[in-house]
């Protein structure tokens, strides 16, 4: 089938990633907020971790694509 | 709970991208195959996923939580010793018939190799299970939603299944799969910060041991259990099992785990269910149609860490009651207050008489749950002290209730360690997993009604074109169907007990019949087919003269008489499963010696193990074999089954 599935989930996950870590610095300062994640500043952590997943696997589905090329 | 701009602005993104996948996907949707069987080209990795996927809906996320709340770690059992070897012998043994024979679905092989008895019983049946069990989940999660964020119900289920529909649609079985692979995505990394912040919160995993095993000595405190156990009850997986049922919160022994649950009930679903194999089936070849259970084996065995242990997580917090942290209780229906305010004015009449236990008892009652007789006892005298009003009186007898609503556990997770933005994050894994399992439902529900039942029965010999549309109706009546099946179940969940028993039923000796089927070419079509009826009546009298202890007779079995009784429900499902495989064995064999085949060997070519000629795939690494992935496989399940024995 035409479509590379690691594209739209590279793209997707790079996106939530980079708004969830924006979100979590335009947030860090707000330790009221942070006090239920144990004061562990989650959103900027975990959109990072997203941000990185996504991005490898956009570098995997790129690859590919020009690899064709 | 309030959810923030962040929150909303996650979930349409999700949704967003769900439903682009569909349409990317539509130009490739020229034929039915390819609207029902992804034109059989689907990389191996991806039915992997979505092979995953499919069978993680609302309901299995949610209920494993339950589960290792009420059970432990046991819970365990339902991967390490059933999903896991069930999944290895399908890629091994079992997907070279699947696949090999040509057979667009699972009842279709059932036509090849027995006769249409068989496959109109298994696709009828089939049909009907999966829009029910979809409209269960789908109810399940729409009440969740509404009773911990106050979402509205309607709205909830038509905008999911709206989500569901569009891109189904759209892209048939391939974009089913290609979403669920995302949903897998989302899900884990969706609860995967949930679960580490709970672990840490609690001190780690030797800390929630030590505190487990103080729970499971005095479950009655969290009003988990009535009995108490060893300390190991929660935190080991055999040590509890092994001396038998009273050791056990879940009531099961040695063998009812082993054969039950671990033989019977798991190769029963992950080997025969259409729902999951129709993914394997998508693949592009053999090779990969082989590989796709296993690939799916491999994170399936390290789904406890994600779905069970956050039910011990919320057992080991209610238990320190760390940071006011309690089990969400269930609620009260709304039925049930004027009764109840009506108990409480009655009893506040009545006080000096009477001990918090007496005071309580009616007023339990009427509300039809446990209630903690101390916060009632204090609501009566308070009543009694000055008048209360209703609305006063509601809001502390829900706050007295004193049964754990394990299904809401998750949930509370999610919502005591998740700050807006991880919260958009969680609550959107949670409607990807309702998603893939529905998503799952509606593709298997319309290709076993368009090519087994349709095609077979009603219009054979049509163009194309004529089954592909017959498909997109039947994607939107599957839906509609399964919304139906949601109201049903949350206005009469009698009626869905009775509907989920008959499916029990059925689903209990199926197993036989193909291991039968594919393994032994003296199995005839009328041994299949009266074996199969004489198993699943055979299901129905052990149900009917059975009994789990504390049960009154009738639905919940003995509704003949009651012959034994077992220490458990899941005790006595395992049993009644052993039973109903048993028969159906032996009855298959015996009539199908009796009768003469009616298929030649020629005929079975390729659809019997004797008969077909072993799977060769000579450019493939050995490390890459289906047999030495499976062993790998079934070696790491082992070794989890030691390390937490």
């Amino acid at each position: 089938m035409g479509l590379d599935i690691r594209l739209p989930i590279g793209m997707m996950f790079s996106l939530l990633g980079a708004l969830l870590a924006i979100y979590g610095l335009a947030t860090g300062s707000d330790s009221a907020m942070y006090s239920s994640s144990l004061n562990l500043n989650i959103n900027l952590w975990w959109g990072l971790v997203l941000f990185v997943f996504g991005a490898v696997m956009l570098f995997f589905a790129l690859r590919s694509r020009f690899s064709k090329k | 709970m309030q959810l923030q701009l962040i929150d909303y602005s996650i979930m349409l993104i999700y949704v967003g991208f769900v439903v682009g996948i569909g349409f990317a996907l539509k130009r490739y949707m020229r034929t039915s195959a390819d609207f029902f069987l992804s034109g059989r080209s689907i990389p191996a990795w991806v039915c992997g996923l979505a092979f995953l996927s499919a069978n993680l809906g609302a309901l299995e996320l949610v209920g494993m939580a339950a589960s290792g709340a009420k059970y432990g770690i046991a819970t365990c059992h339902f991967y390490w010793l059933g999903a896991i070897p069930a999944m290895v012998f399908l890629g091994i043994f079992m997907m070279p018939f699947y696949y090999g024979s040509k057979a667009r679905s699972v009842p279709e092989y059932l036509k090849l190799r027995f006769d249409e008895r068989t496959r109109c019983f298994n696709s009828m049946t089939f049909a009907v299970m999966t829009v029910f069990a979809s409209g269960i989940s789908m109810n399940a999660l729409a009440q969740l939603l509404h009773s911990l964020l106050g979402w509205n119900y309607d709205l909830s289920l038509l905008i999911c299944s709206g989500v569901v529909l569009v891109y189904v649609l759209k892209g048939g079985l391939t974009s089913a799969m290609y979403t669920e692979v995302l949903q897998f995505f989302m899900i884990v990394l969706g609860f995967a910060p949930v679960v580490y912040l709970g672990l840490k919160d609690v001190g780690g995993w030797s800390a929630l041991k030590d505190i487990l095993q103080g729970v499971s000595q005095d479950p009655t405190k969290l009003g988990i259990n009535t009995h108490s156990f060893g300390p190991d009850a929660w935190t080991s997986v055999w040590k509890p099992i092994i001396p038998g049922p009273e050791a056990n919160p879940m009531g099961v022994d040695v063998f009812a785990m082993a054969f039950g649950l671990g033989f019977v009930l798991s190769f029963g679903y992950w080997c025969t269910n259409f729902l999951v194999i129709q993914r394997a089936m998508a693949a592009k070849d053999m090779s990969a149609a082989r590989r796709t259970p296993l690939i799916a084996a491999l994170p399936k065995m390290l789904f406890p860490a994600l779905v069970i242990l956050p039910g011990m997580i919320a057992v080991g917090l209610a238990s320190t009651g760390k940071g006011g942290y309690h089990l969400p209780q269930v609620s009260i229906s709304d039925s049930a207050y004027p009764a109840a305010i009506a108990a409480v004015r009655d009893a506040s009449k009545q006080l000096e008489r009477q001990e918090p236990a007496a005071v309580t008892a009616p007023i339990a009652a009427a509300v039809h749950h446990n209630l903690n007789a101390d916060k009632i006892a204090a609501l009566v005298k308070d009543n009694q002290a000055q008048p209360l009003s209703d609305a006063d009186i509601q809001t502390r007898l829900q706050g007295a209730v004193a049964d754990p609503d394990y299904n809401g556990v998750i949930l509370s997770l999610v919502q005591k360690y998740c700050p807006p933005g991880l919260m958009g994050l969680a609550l959107t894994a949670l409607l990807a997993s309702f998603m893939s399992g529905m998503a799952g439902n509606v593709t298997a529900f319309n290709t076993v009604w368009t090519y087994d039942l349709y095609q077979a029965y009603l219009a054979p010999n049509r163009p194309d074109q004529h089954y592909m549309s017959m498909g997109k109706y039947v994607t939107v009546v599957g839906i509609v169907l399964s919304i139906a099946c949601a109201y049903v179940a949350r206005n009469y969940s009698n009626a869905m007990d009775i509907i989920q028993l008959v499916f029990g039923f059925v689903n209990a000796p199926l197993f036989a019949t193909f291991l039968l089927g594919m393994f032994w070419k003296r199995a005839t079509s009328h041994g299949a087919f009266f074996g199969l009826c004489g198993g699943t009546m055979t299901s129905m009298l052990f149900h009917g003269c059975t009994i789990a202890a504390g049960n009154t007779p009738g639905i919940k079995g003995a509704w003949i008489s009651t012959v034994q009784t077992f220490p458990s429900e899941m005790a006595q499902n395992f049993w009644l499963a052993s039973f109903a495989f048993s028969s159906c064995l032996i009855l298959t064999i015996v009539i199908s010696l009796a009768t003469s085949r009616t298929k030649s060997d020629e005929e079975l070519k390729g659809l019997v193990y004797s008969l077909t000629e072993k799977v060769r795939e000579p450019d493939q690494a050995w490390y890459a074999t289906p047999a030495f992935l499976g062993t790998l496989l079934l070696v790491g399940c082992f070794a989890l089954n030691v390390y937490f024995w």
